[in-house]
């Protein structure tokens, strides 16, 4: 279960917010994040926030990749 | 009192039926073939074989961004003429009105369907127009039947699709059933994506032009691409690759259906065509496609290939393999 | 900007990924189970298992909800909306599940079924028609559940009611590992679930059972990630939960939903198409809020003697992973997506869904 996809929140509005994603906006409830903020990455399921995005882990799991020699875009099929 | 919306007493054949296709149906698409409102319209004998098709076009929301069911009623028989080798020419539109539809709306309606025609060169000829029950319609519901004369050439006599064609798309897929997804009650999506309803008459037209007369010719409406290849691997008797990669799809499109959670390969163009061409032909395809507006977006997708009859394969763009199948019911957004 | 989406979508990655996998050379053939319809879409759509190598095996598990929904369930649903006269509100993958009838069929004889896009839409319904009674059939895991929990919170109006098939994942992974047949190096587990759940549960089942798992995303690069990481770590014989989606996935999971979710709702047994009566595997309402209850105000009770499957499905050992779907007599037979006769074949997230739609070619 659980499509969820990563969407831009553009406003907030109390409860409520707008998302955004390859333009392509929704309203979405807030209800289940902490101070969500405008530009945060949420990830989106069944018209709610389930959490914000953490960008400094994604950076950290991108940089895992790089230590495990997995970023040669030639690497071999 | 009645001025507004359509009554029961507009289907009724006196006087206000009389006044609603006068000033409306008759006004907006004018010609002298369909001026003298006789029973049929008289058309002259191009003096070669013709094709005849007719469609029935339901949609909700009856307008949406890039379009409405006008315009779609015109260009869906106008394009399944232009995909069957031949040059649409004339129409006959029949509308079934609910009572209460808001006139303004049937007036942008008709006048769309109007301005469609026009922009397809044809002539709309002879029509009816019933009204039902409130209730018992969705506002409009149009039918559009069309002819046209075939092509010197086509559909070609010395060989169909086969191992080592090519099959080329003219634009971008799944605009139009993006949008309608979006506007769907319980999804409600905001979006500037424009459907892609349009003719194709000039994407044939530059095919043949160009000297690329295409051994399979189709228009991928509702079912989506998916079913339009699926089609073709079972009529060529091959396997048809696609690179997904190299598939046209818009930013907007592709993120209405992540959203949704449906497969853009299955959502309706409306303005776009599929040919299969000969690989030494792909190039003067593409060329002649992409210097028109509704071309600018053409690509070849894959190639026909002997292996694996009548399936359809998905090169992914991460080195993986998978069939491609039609889409089996109702397209429901997903959540789960 | 957009370090949380694009690189991971990146092919190059993923090629990198796929070769350290390869490179692994594990004494005996793997298997490892996923939990979660939304990996088996995701490895489905982007070719995964076309790409993995041959002695590791990706096995769908029970991770879709509507494809674990008895069929009491949809029934009391059908009969809610058929009998009563109510707006039924549900996601979209519930609409053709068979029942004793679907609700797609129950529309066709007069009842208003309205797809919607989560639990809030289904309020904004009841706010919309105060004449009107709403259920909203609530299906779902931890994920989905704490989105009710949400709406119940929020204090919705009193025409609203719900009918809840939430489900619960942990309880379930228990129930598995007691079945005899299975055998199982590994879990890929559900990346949205432990977004809301955190992993605690999970560190818990995998000592249980000595066995690792890996919290694993979405996004292609994401589940080759997982997989990898997973795959190095049974082939290393080492028993950890490892996170490779912490972009998503806090420890704690999401301390808010939680908590929401323990407000309203309190553990019940519940039963599995395919795996029957699991303790502590379902949601009730608790005390305060036990009047949104819709099977109490409409005074419908559920059937458990429906018949769970038509005969020959083998929908109930697919969905715990003990047969693949080609192995069901009904596969692309009697039963296909146009004409599903099991729930795993009527849901996009259903394993025979998937697989009938995906089908993946190999080339080597």
């Amino acid at each position: 279960m659980c499509l969820a996809i990563p969407m831009q929140l553009t406003a907030i509005d109390g409860p409520q917010g707008v998302v955004d994603t390859g333009g392509v906006s929704c309203d979405i409830r807030l209800d289940l994040v902490e101070t969500p903020r405008v530009g945060d990455y949420v990830l989106v399921h069944a018209g709610y926030a389930i959490t914000v995005l953490d960008e400094a882990e994604a950076v950290e799991t991108l940089a895992l990749l790089t230590e495990l020699g997995v970023m040669d875009p030639e690497s071999p099929e | 009192m009645t001025d507004n919306v359509i009554t029961l007493g507009h289907g009724s054949g006196g006087l206000l039926t009389h006044e609603l296709v006068r000033d409306l149906f008759v006004r907006a698409f004018s010609n002298p073939l369909l001026d003298p409102l006789d029973d049929g319209a008289i058309l002259p004998s191009p003096g070669g074989p013709l094709a005849l098709t007719t469609d029935a076009f339901v949609v909700s929301p009856l307008e949406f961004l890039g379009g409405d069911i006008g315009s779609l009623a015109i260009n869906g028989t106008v394009n399944d003429l232009a995909v069957s080798g031949a040059r649409p020419q004339h129409i006959a539109l029949a509308a079934i009105l609910e009572e209460g539809l808001d006139r303004a709306l049937l007036e942008r309606v008709v006048l769309s369907a109007a301005e469609a025609a026009r922009g397809a060169g044809v002539l709309v000829v002879t029509g009816d127009t019933k009204v039902v029950e409130r209730g018992k319609g969705d506002g409009v519901y149009l039918t559009t039947t069309g002819v046209g004369a075939m092509r010197p050439g086509f559909p070609r006599s010395d060989r169909g699709p086969g191992p080592g064609d090519v099959v080329l798309v003219s634009g971008p897929v799944g605009d139009h059933g993006a949008v309608i997804l979006a506007a769907r009650s319980g999804v409600e999506l905001q979006t500037t994506l424009a459907s892609d309803c349009g003719p194709v008459t000039d994407l044939v037209e530059a095919l043949f032009e160009a000297d690329a007369v295409p051994l399979f010719l189709r228009d991928p409406t509702r079912g989506g691409l998916a079913t339009l290849l699926c089609d073709l691997a079972e009529a060529g008797g091959c396997e048809v690759a696609v690179s997904e990669a190299d598939l046209p799809l818009r930013t907007e499109t592709s993120a209405i259906c992540d959203i949704v959670g449906v497969d853009p390969l299955h959502l309706a163009c409306e303005g776009c065509v599929v040919a299969v061409v000969e690989a030494d032909r792909a190039n003067q395809a593409l060329d002649a496609w992409r210097v028109l507006e509704s071309g600018a977006g053409a690509q070849a997708i894959g190639e026909l290939r002997s292996a694996g009859r009548g399936r359809v394969v998905l090169h992914t763009r991460y080195g993986g393999a998978r069939t491609l199948l039609r889409p089996t019911a109702e397209l429901l957004p997903r959540i789960c | 900007m957009s370090d949380v989406l694009e690189p991971f979508r990146d092919p190059g990655r993923l090629r990198g990924l796929t070769h350290r996998l390869c490179n692994l050379t594990p004494s005996k053939p793997i298997a490892f189970m996923h939990v979660c319809g939304t990996h088996e879409n995701a490895i489905g759509r982007f070719g995964i298992r076309s790409l993995v190598p041959r002695w590791l095996r990706v096995i769908a598990g029970p991770g879709c909800p509507v494809c674990v929904c008895p069929p009491a369930e949809i029934d009391a649903a059908a009969r809610l909306s058929l009998d009563h006269g109510v707006i039924l509100a549900t996601f979209g993958d519930m609409v053709r599940v068979p029942g004793r009838i679907s609700l797609a069929e129950a529309r066709a004889r007069g009842a208003d079924v309205r797809v919607v896009r989560g639990v809030h839409d289904a309020v904004r319904l009841a706010e919309r028609h105060p004449d009107r009674q709403v259920v909203m059939f609530a299906v779902g895991f931890e994920t989905t559940a704490c989105t009710t929990a949400a709406a119940v919170a929020a204090r919705p109006p009193d025409n609203f009611t719900l009918l809840l098939a939430h489900r619960l994942i942990p309880p379930a992974l228990h129930a598995l590992m007691e079945l005899p047949d299975l055998r199982l190096d590994g879990f890929l587990l559900p990346g949205h679930a432990t977004t809301v759940t955190g992993t605690a549960d999970y560190e818990a089942f995998a000592a249980a059972t000595n066995l690792p798992a890996a919290v694993a995303g979405f996004e292609p690069v994401d589940i080759l990630l997982g997989l990898e990481r997973l795959a190095t770590l049974a082939v290393h014989g080492r028993v950890e939960v490892t996170n490779a989606y912490a972009r998503a996935v806090r420890p704690a999971g999401n301390p808010r939903a939680i908590g929401i979710t323990d407000k309203v709702f309190e553990p019940t047994d519940a039963p599995w198409r395919g795996l029957g009566v699991i303790p502590g595997s379902g949601l009730s309402l608790r005390e305060p809020y036990r009047q949104l209850d819709a099977l109490d105000r409409f005074g419908v009770t559920l059937d458990p003697d429906l018949p769970e499957s038509f005969p020959g499905c083998e929908c109930g050992r697919v969905m715990v992973g003990l047969v693949e779907p080609e192995d069901c007599p009904l596969f692309d037979n009697a039963c296909t997506p146009s004409s599903p006769r099991g729930g795993c074949m009527v849901s996009l997230e259903g394993t025979c869904h998937s697989r009938f739609v995906y089908r993946e070619v190999r080339n080597d």
